[in-house]
C-alpha cells in the first residue's frame, strides 16, 4: 500500500476536522460581530474586564478552557443540563460539542479581526447614512458590515484554519470519540501513540500543514481584493 | 424658516448662536473655527446642542426645554460634507439611490433629473475609486437650488461663494452670530468688514440685464435708479444678475464728469459717512431702492464737504457680476 494514501479513519478525521471547523465559525460569527461592535463603539462599565475575558481563550491552557466548558456544558452542568432537558441537545462527546469547544478557542482570533476592521471604517461614512435617512441596523447592514468585510471574511477563515487543529479543549471537553470528536490533531496524537503509526502521523501532518497554508493564503488574497474593491 | 436658538461647548469652545433665517439659501459666513460647521452638525442632528431649540418649516428639531431630539435620519436634511463622502462599495447610481430610497419627502425628486442637473449620466456606473474628484461643488449647487428648489443652508469662509449661493447671510465670529440679513444688507454691514477686511468689501446689488452691446458684448445692468456695464458672457436681457460693487472701486463726483474714461455712472443720495479707522471714510450712497458704499479718504470728504443728504455721482470703476441671481424670489419657498 502507498504510504501517502489515506485510510478510512484518517479521511474520517479530515472530514470531522473540516465540518466542526466550519461549524464552529458559523456559530462563533453572529456573537463575535456583535461583541468587536461593542468593544469598539460601546462604552459601558466593566469594558476593560469584558475585553479580557474575551481575549481569555488567547492565554490560558487549552485544557483549562476544555474544563471550564465540560463544567459548564457537560452533562451536569448548568447549561449542559438545561440544554438537554430543554432541546435534547448533547455537547458531551458529540461533535458539536467539538464545534463549541472550537468555536471558544477561535473566537478572540474573531473578534481581534472584525475589531480591526470596524475601528478602520470611516465613521464619516456611517454620519452620511444616518443623514440620508438610515436607521442604526440600516446602516449597519449597508454601510458598515460592507465596509467591515475584508476583515470579517480574514477573520474567519483564519478562525477555521485555527479550528481545523483545535486540540486541548476538544480532547478535554468531548474526549477522542472516532467519527464524532477524533478530528485531525486527535488522530495524529493517536497514531503517535500506536508502534506503527509513523506513516500515519506524518500523512496527516502534512494535510495539517497544507490546510494551514492555504488558509492563511486566501484569507490575505481575499482581504486584498475585497481591500481593492473598496477603493482602500 | 430657519429658526436656531442653542448653545453648545467642546472643549474650550463655546458656541451660543440665535438667529431666524426667513429665505431658502442661507449661508453661515465667517473664519474657520468660528464655529459654522458645529451649526451645521447641530441642524444635521449629528451633534446634540447642550441646550436650546432649532426649528426647520414648523417643525421642532430639537428642543431642549421638551426634550426632543429628532434622529437625523428621521431629519430630512440632507449633507455635503466637505470632505468627500462616497460611499466605496456603491456605484455612483447606487449612491444616489442611497438616500432617495430612505427618503419620505413628498414630492419626490425624479432621479433622472438629478443626474442631468449634476451632469452624472456618464458616470453613473463607475465606483467612486474610478472618479476623478476635485470638482468645484458650488456651481452644482446652485442648480439645485435654482431647478429643484432646494432649501440650503450653505456654510462657507470665503464670502465671493457666500455671494454666489446666498439670499440671506448669517455672519460669525468665535461662536456667536455678529449680524444676519439679506446678501445687501449684510454687504454694508460693518461687523463684515472685521472678517473680510477693508479692500474686500463692496455693497452688493441685485439687478437685471436690461441690454446687450451686439458688438462688445457688454451688457447692460439696471440697479437702483441706474445702469452699469459689465463684461459678461452668456449674459442673456432679462435676467436677472448679482453684482458686487466694491468700495475701493467707487469714486464719488458732485457733479457730472466729463473727459473721463469711466462710462459707469449712478446718481444717488449720500445716506450716511463714517470713518472707517484707517483715514479712510465710508461713504454709503441710496441709488434709489438699493445702496452702494464707497471708499474714499478723509480729504476728499471733507473737501466735498459729503454729509447725509448730498446729492452726488458715483461712478464705477468696475463691477463685478457675483453669479447670476435664481429665479423667482427664494421667499416663495418658505412655508
Amino acid at each position: 500500500m502507498d504510504w501517502t494514501a489515506l485510510s478510512d479513519a484518517e479521511l474520517e478525521a479530515l472530514k470531522l476536522s473540516l465540518s466542526v471547523a466550519s461549524r464552529s465559525v458559523l456559530f462563533s460569527l453572529p456573537p463575535a460581530l456583535v461583541v468587536a461592535w461593542l468593544l469598539t463603539r460601546a462604552r459601558f462599565p466593566g469594558r476593560t474586564l469584558f475585553d479580557a475575558v474575551v481575549h481569555l481563550p488567547l492565554v490560558l491552557p487549552p485544557v483549562v478552557v476544555g474544563y471550564v466548558l465540560l463544567l459548564l456544558f457537560g452533562v451536569r452542568g448548568p447549561i449542559g443540563a438545561w440544554l438537554n432537558d430543554a432541546f435534547g441537545i448533547r455537547l458531551a462527546f458529540t461533535s458539536a460539542g467539538a464545534a463549541l469547544a472550537t468555536a471558544t478557542m477561535s473566537f478572540p482570533l474573531m473578534v481581534r479581526s472584525m475589531r480591526i476592521a470596524l475601528e478602520n471604517v470611516d465613521r464619516g461614512l456611517e454620519a452620511a447614512a444616518r443623514t440620508l435617512g438610515a436607521g442604526f441596523f440600516d446602516r449597519f447592514a449597508t454601510v458598515t458590515l460592507p465596509l467591515m468585510m475584508p476583515g470579517v471574511l480574514a477573520g474567519a477563515i483564519t478562525a477555521f484554519s485555527a479550528g481545523l487543529g483545535e486540540f486541548g479543549a476538544v480532547i478535554t471537553f468531548v474526549g477522542n470519540v472516532p467519527g464524532e470528536t477524533r478530528t485531525l490533531p486527535l488522530a495524529l496524537y493517536g497514531a503517535l501513540q500506536t508502534p506503527d503509526g509513523d506513516a500515519a502521523a506524518a500523512r496527516l501532518a502534512v494535510i495539517s500543514f497544507s490546510l494551514g497554508l492555504a488558509g492563511l493564503l486566501v484569507a490575505e488574497f481575499i482581504a486584498r481584493a475585497m481591500r481593492k474593491r473598496l477603493g482602500s | 424658516m430657519l429658526a436656531i436658538d442653542v448653545k453648545k461647548r467642546q472643549g474650550a469652545f463655546a458656541l451660543d448662536v440665535a438667529f431666524a433665517a426667513p429665505s431658502a439659501a442661507v449661508a453661515l459666513f465667517g473664519r474657520s473655527g468660528c464655529g459654522k460647521t458645529t451649526l451645521v452638525n447641530l441642524v444635521s442632528g449629528l451633534l446634540a446642542p447642550d441646550s436650546g431649540r432649532i426649528e426647520l418649516d414648523r417643525e421642532v428639531l430639537f428642543d431642549s426645554a421638551r426634550g426632543i431630539d429628532v434622529a437625523p435620519e428621521r431629519r430630512r436634511v440632507g449633507y455635503v460634507f466637505q470632505d468627500p463622502r462616497l460611499f466605496p462599495h456603491y456605484s455612483v447610481r447606487g449612491n444616489l439611490e442611497y438616500g432617495a430610497r430612505r427618503t419620505r419627502a413628498q414630492p419626490r425628486i425624479d432621479f433622472d433629473r438629478v443626474v442631468e442637473l449634476l451632469a452624472l449620466g456618464a458616470l453613473l456606473e463607475r465606483r467612486p475609486r474610478e472618479l476623478s474628484g476635485g470638482e468645484e461643488v458650488l456651481p452644482y449647487l446652485e442648480r439645485l437650488r435654482d431647478e429643484l428648489k432646494i432649501p440650503l443652508v450653505y456654510v462657507s469662509h470665503q464670502f465671493e461663494e457666500v455671494l454666489r449661493i446666498a439670499t440671506f447671510v448669517v455672519l460669525m465670529d468665535r461662536g456667536r452670530v455678529v449680524a444676519q440679513g439679506d446678501v445687501a444688507s449684510i454687504s454694508l454691514n460693518p461687523a463684515l468688514r472685521e472678517l473680510i477686511g477693508d479692500d474686500a468689501i463692496g455693497a452688493v446689488v441685485d439687478g437685471r440685464v436690461v441690454a446687450i452691446d451686439a458688438k462688445t458684448r457688454f451688457a447692460e445692468v439696471a440697479i437702483g435708479n441706474g445702469r452699469v456695464n459689465i463684461a459678461g458672457e452668456a449674459l442673456a436681457v432679462g435676467q436677472p444678475v448679482r453684482l458686487q460693487l466694491l468700495a475701493r472701486d467707487l469714486i464719488l463726483a458732485l457733479e457730472v464728469p466729463r473727459g473721463l474714461s469711466v462710462r459707469n455712472r449712478l446718481r444717488g443720495v449720500v445716506a450716511s459717512v463714517a470713518d472707517d479707522g484707517h483715514d479712510a471714510s465710508l461713504v454709503r450712497i441710496d441709488i434709489g431702492g438699493a445702496q452702494v458704499i464707497a471708499r474714499i479718504t478723509v480729504q476728499a470728504t471733507e473737501e466735498l464737504a459729503l454729509r447725509e443728504g448730498t446729492l452726488v455721482w458715483v461712478l464705477v470703476k468696475s463691477a463685478m457680476l457675483r453669479g447670476h441671481v435664481f429665479h423667482g424670489p427664494a421667499a416663495a419657498l418658505d412655508v
